[in-house]
């Protein structure tokens, strides 16, 4: 039996749909909720690269690749929101967070 | 051979992805992060994509995620109490995520045996033309302004997360640079004429 697009194709649905629970079943604790956003960029990532090594184009891996990028601006990024929140309030309990509007 | 590899590193994948949002305690939940990027990146070099392969491991398993390590480890939460609610969110969590997966995978199988690239193989790179060798053939030419600009996007990254964790403690004796070197002599040295027997007063 042979492996092709369409298997990777299911793993990084299946990976995506993993990533869009989690945000939903972990709505207070926003380190799962970054986690799970890093799932989703996986799923991506392996859309990218599936569909550039079956179409033999390098194109989708260049992308695949920025996409890394952004994802590891936004990991840093976001932990330091994180490390920044839990100092001033001593929790990290997300349903708390709209104390910063406005 | 290569239907082994790839079933047995897709239920690791999808197994570790699983169990990185069930996990009650978030230091696991970090770990089976790693073991997904990890057997991901082996999915990468089924596809022959091998340079992404290394740099999802040298990224997300050598920097991201021992970050995520460090902030959890770091805070001191109670994370059975953020767990409160699991059960309350489960019925509607299910609802859209099993329509979320019928939607994708239909759209991934006809996609797959109707697109453009139906009944196509994965590429394969001989030593002529390597992995790495296409990828930066294409990156260093075409999308070079692109690759500038993930450059910046990662310092403006940098210079926010130092800017937003930094914090000024007042009680901290700090060397002030500008005041160190413009010190002069008469700023800080006094002649005074002192009477024998008598000291000095203020």
């Amino acid at each position: 039996m042979t492996i092709g697009l369409e298997h990777y194709l299911i793993v990084s649905a299946i990976l995506f749909t993993i990533g869009v629970f989690g945000i939903f079943m972990n709505r207070r604790n926003i380190i799962i909720i970054l986690m799970s956003i890093e799932l989703i960029l996986l799923a991506v990532n392996i859309n990218f690269v599936a569909f550039s090594t079956h179409l033999h184009n390098v194109q989708g891996q260049i992308m695949a690749m920025f996409v890394l990028t952004v994802a590891a601006a936004e990991a840093a990024v976001g932990l330091a929101i994180l490390v920044t929140f839990f100092r001033n309030r001593g929790d990290i309990e997300v349903d708390d967070a709209s104390m910063m509007k406005g | 051979m290569l239907a082994i590899a790839f079933y047995i590193l897709a239920a690791v994948t999808v197994v570790s992805g699983a169990l990185v949002i069930t996990a009650r305690n978030p230091v696991h939940s970090v770990l089976f992060l790693i073991l997904a990027f990890f057997s991901a990146a082996g999915l990468f070099v089924l596809m022959g994509a091998e340079f992404l392969a290394m740099l999802l491991v040298v990224v997300y398993v050598g920097a991201v995620a021992v970050l995520f390590l460090f902030v959890v480890m770091m805070l001191d939460v109670d994370f059975t109490k953020l767990r409160q609610g699991f059960a309350n969110y489960l019925p509607i969590g299910m609802v859209v995520g099993i329509l979320l997966l019928i939607e994708l995978i239909m759209i991934s199988s006809a996609v797959a045996q109707r697109g453009a690239a139906a009944g196509q193989s994965p590429q394969v790179y001989d030593a002529e033309m390597s992995n790495i060798e296409a990828i930066g053939r294409v990156l260093y030419t075409d999308y070079v302004y692109v690759f500038q600009a993930a450059g910046l996007v990662l310092l403006v990254a940098m210079i926010g997360a130092i800017v937003l964790t930094l914090q000024h403690r007042t009680y901290v004796k700090r060397q002030d640079i500008h005041t160190q070197v413009t010190r002069r002599r008469k700023d800080a040295v006094a002649i005074v004429k002192v009477k024998t027997g008598e000291g000095i007063k203020e």
